[in-house]
């Protein structure tokens, strides 16, 4: 947590005390849901008009929030939050669980956006934003990665020149998560090529929807189109919405990916309990009854695993969530998190696919819980691609947790623009 | 292993810690290969003034915690123990020690009081010889013949057994609708008991075939009701599960932080194993199994020791993966250690043994697969 969040942090609502009231104030105001609803994380198709109701549907249940006293729970009062602990957020979410709540403003906007903002911004800026975001009012986005490459994010391309009070931003960026309907990015250019990739980096935020910014959707092989490109031509941004230091944006960057891959252990995000780890999570009984398969040995065993895996990978984050959150972990533990969650993902996503029997193949409208598993089994590695590939989580790991020796690399001590690349295309 | 456990813990783990390094080096634990109980009386019962024996019992029974919490301060036990790769019956001990004081009523409180000072051990007598190759699937009779019992089966394996003063066994009795599972504690000398000596993969840790043959006992041998033992066993079953995957997570950890450090200590082609990126990359996955067997070891902990509704599954969930990505962990070891890592005079193959035996005792992941999935159709169902 932030300096802010420890210093407003003075005598605290005893935890007990706040979830009973949260427990009340839930009950009041946020519709139950079925957990079949709550698959939001899967990435599927959706009908844009329904996508977008279900967006303002988002903003309206966050600005509930926000008016009961139960937005940003570790959030710094100045900035519209609660000033309370890890723990009250927890037991938020844990009271939340069953209940409707504002998922299209959990992540990527209270982390790492908001979380990167309350670290590095001004207190300014974050007058500006952070009451805004609590309120529902401005979904967040992150401008990371390129198309010249996902897991080298220091790598960046996206050019920012200074001109006057302003600068002006050129390339592209890629893999933004529903920046057809967010406001506001946050965005890692690079301001100087001509020191060493991770010193010449800036961090940058700006209005989505602007002159310059041309979006695209990307079609993912399952018909998803929740995937954007952005290509910014010429964009200008005032050097006011510049965050943290010129050239020294790795520094917020290194805090920025620590906060991406907290995801839905940050303290920042509020979300139901049991819903994270539910990425693209499947009912895999139900899958087994649909192929009638609930009998079959063989397929009880694999939906033992798949259970097993479940109940594994959200211990995992619980306790790494705790061991960060006590210092007894460094904030790299969070890697191993990432990857495991990765590897049982695609397990998972195995295990129904194989549970479905050849329904996993060629499936009819009323194959039920077992039609469409081969559609998720072919976007099987989503799992360990997005928020960072998992081969990038385990050298995180080697290195930063076992301390064991860096891979070597050829762009560490010269200039960028004099680091090799491939043919520009 | 607990992140945070009280000070009070910390310190009882930590006396356990340096008693087995003072008491059971490696060099003993090698030297017990071929002493045919395994452990010697005395190690016993300094473990048990160290309070090894006593944790699941009531202080009004004679025993006490640490915590409040006496699974879990067990379990701080176990994970030394697997550690350690250390000898001793601490699962049965302590599993019959807990049913003897909450199901035994006053009955058997004299055998009791010898379990908690380390004079006597004690084996369970739970899982039985092919063909019932399911977890919890029990053949054995106890009838009631005349005023007394009579005992009629076979159990493998039993932990232990020629050490052991008492069996308690665990069979099917009662009466019509009132048939069930049924448990009775047996002197191991009852006529009719005989010991048939098993192999296991594991250097001190002894086994027997135990059967009983037409064992006749006095009615006040019985450990409850006849035929009401269902969820006494369940419970039974869940202590033992933990008390493993703790140790299992023990003997994890032992192997890790050896293969760790012989990777940044042996040099091939000019460069430690530990640079190489094929090599850091199995080890990352090993260390968040390692990380993952902690986490569902303990969560597993906390939810049969304060009986959540939640703690049949969550023992299955880690039973199931810490036998699967336990018994993967210590293997990969071997692999990242070469030929000297299949060699007796390393100690890689100590922590491969304990976690090998410890995936087959008590369910097997495939058994703890399927109770996960019987779980996972009843929720479903009630939901």
């Amino acid at each position: 947590m932030t300096d802010d969040a420890e210093a407003a942090a003075e005598p605290v609502e005893d935890v007990e005390a706040f979830r009973a009231r949260a427990r009340s104030w839930i009950a009041d105001n946020l519709e139950p849901v079925s957990s079949d609803e709550l698959n939001s994380f899967a990435l599927k198709r959706v009908p844009e008009a329904e996508e977008l109701a279900a967006v303002e549907q988002a903003r309206a249940l966050q600005r509930k929030l926000f008016d009961g006293g139960f937005a940003g729970i570790c959030f710094p009062p100045e900035y519209g939050g609660q000033g309370l602990t890890a723990e009250h957020q927890r037991a938020f979410n844990v009271e939340l669980a069953g209940h409707e709540w504002p998922d299209k403003l959990s992540v990527p906007t209270m982390s790492p956006c908001a979380a990167v903002l309350l670290e590095f911004a001004s207190a300014e800026q974050k007058q500006r934003h952070i009451p805004a975001i609590l309120k529902g009012e401005e979904i967040w986005m992150q401008l990371l990665s390129e198309p010249s490459g996902g897991s080298d994010v220091a790598g960046a391309q996206m050019t920012a020149v200074h001109d006057g009070d302003e600068w002006v931003l050129n390339g592209s960026k890629i893999w933004t998560t529903g920046a057809w309907w967010s406001d506001w990015g946050l965005c890692l250019t690079r301001t100087n090529w001509d020191v060493p990739k991770h010193r010449g980096l800036t961090v940058f935020i700006l209005p989505l929807h602007q002159p310059g910014v041309e979006l695209q959707r990307i079609e993912m092989l399952n018909g998803s189109r929740e995937f954007c490109q952005e290509f910014l031509s010429d964009v200008r941004v005032p050097d006011s919405d510049r965050i943290g230091n010129v050239d020294e944006g790795w520094t917020v960057g290194v805090r920025w990916m620590f906060h991406e891959r907290m995801q839905f252990n940050s303290p920042y995000v509020t979300f139901p309990d049991g819903v994270a780890g539910r990425a693209g999570a499947v009912d895999v009984v139900a899958v087994a009854r649909a192929a009638g398969r609930l009998g079959d040995p063989r397929a009880r065993e694999l939906v033992g695993e798949y259970r097993m895996l479940e109940i594994a990978v959200r211990q995992l984050q619980a306790r790494l969530g705790d061991g960060i959150a006590t210092g007894k972990m460094s904030d790299q533990a969070a890697a191993v998190g990432r990857l495991f969650t990765g590897l049982s993902n695609v397990r998972r996503a195995s295990i129904a696919f194989e549970v479905a029997g050849s329904a996993g193949g060629v499936w009819s409208d009323d194959n039920g819980a077992a039609s469409e598993l081969g559609i998720q089994y072919l976007m099987r590695h989503a799992a360990t691609i997005g928020g960072g590939t998992t081969e990038m989580a385990a050298n995180v790991i080697a290195e930063r947790v076992l301390g064991m020796p860096r891979e070597r690399t050829v762009d560490r001590d010269v200039a960028f623009r004099d680091v090799p690349r491939g043919p520009m295309k | 292993m607990l992140l945070e456990p009280t000070s009070d813990q910390e310190f009882f783990r930590l006396n356990t810690d340096k008693f087995l390094a003072d008491r059971m080096p490696i060099s003993e634990v090698r030297r017990l290969r071929y002493d045919p109980a395994g452990f010697e009386s005395s190690y016993w019962t300094q473990g048990a003034n160290l309070g090894w024996t006593s944790l699941l019992v009531d202080e009004d029974r004679g025993g006490g915690s640490i915590s409040g919490q006496g699974l879990i301060d067990l379990t701080l036990v176990a994970y030394e123990f697997g550690h350690h790769a250390a000898p001793g019956p601490l699962l049965d001990t302590n599993v019959v020690a807990a049913a003897l004081a909450t199901a035994g009523g006053e009955a058997h409180g004299e055998v009791l009081a010898r379990i908690l000072s380390g004079e006597s051990v004690v084996a369970w007598c739970f899982a039985e010889p092919p063909p019932r190759h399911g977890l919890g699937d029990v053949g054995l009779r106890i009838e009631r013949a005349g005023g007394g019992l009579v005992i009629q089966g076979t159990k493998r394996p039993v932990s232990s057994a020629e050490q052991a003063s008492h069996f308690l066994v665990t069979g099917m009795g009662g009466e019509g609708e009132d048939a069930g599972m049924t448990q009775v504690l047996v002197p191991a000398r009852a006529a009719g008991v005989s010991l048939e000596p098993l192999h296991s993969v594991d250097l001190t840790r002894r086994f027997w075939e135990v059967t009983f043959q037409d064992v006749r006992l006095p009615a006040t041998a019985l450990v409850g009701e006849p035929g009401q033992a269902g969820e006494q066993v369940e419970r039974q079953l869940q202590l033992a599960v933990v008390i493993l995957s703790a140790e299992s997570v023990g003997a994890m950890q032992a192997a890790f932080d050896m293969t760790v450090e012989w990777s940044f200590d042996r040099y091939s082609f000019g460069r430690p194993l530990a640079s190489y990126q094929a090599l850091k990359h199995r080890f990352a996955n090993m260390k968040a199994w390692l990380e993952t067997g902690h986490a569902i070891a303990d969560r597993a902990a906390l939810a049969v020791g304060d009986g959540e509704p939640a703690a049949a599954e969550m023992a299955s969930a880690a039973k199931a993966f810490i036998g699967q990505y336990g018994t993967d962990l210590v293997q990969d070891c071997v692999q990242m250690h070469g030929g000297i890592g299949l060699t007796y005079d390393h100690d890689l193959h100590l922590f491969l043994r304990r976690v090998t035996l410890d995936r087959t005792l008590f369910g097997t992941p495939t058994d703890h697969q399927l109770r996960l999935a019987d779980i996972a159709e009843r929720d479903r169902a009630t939901a």
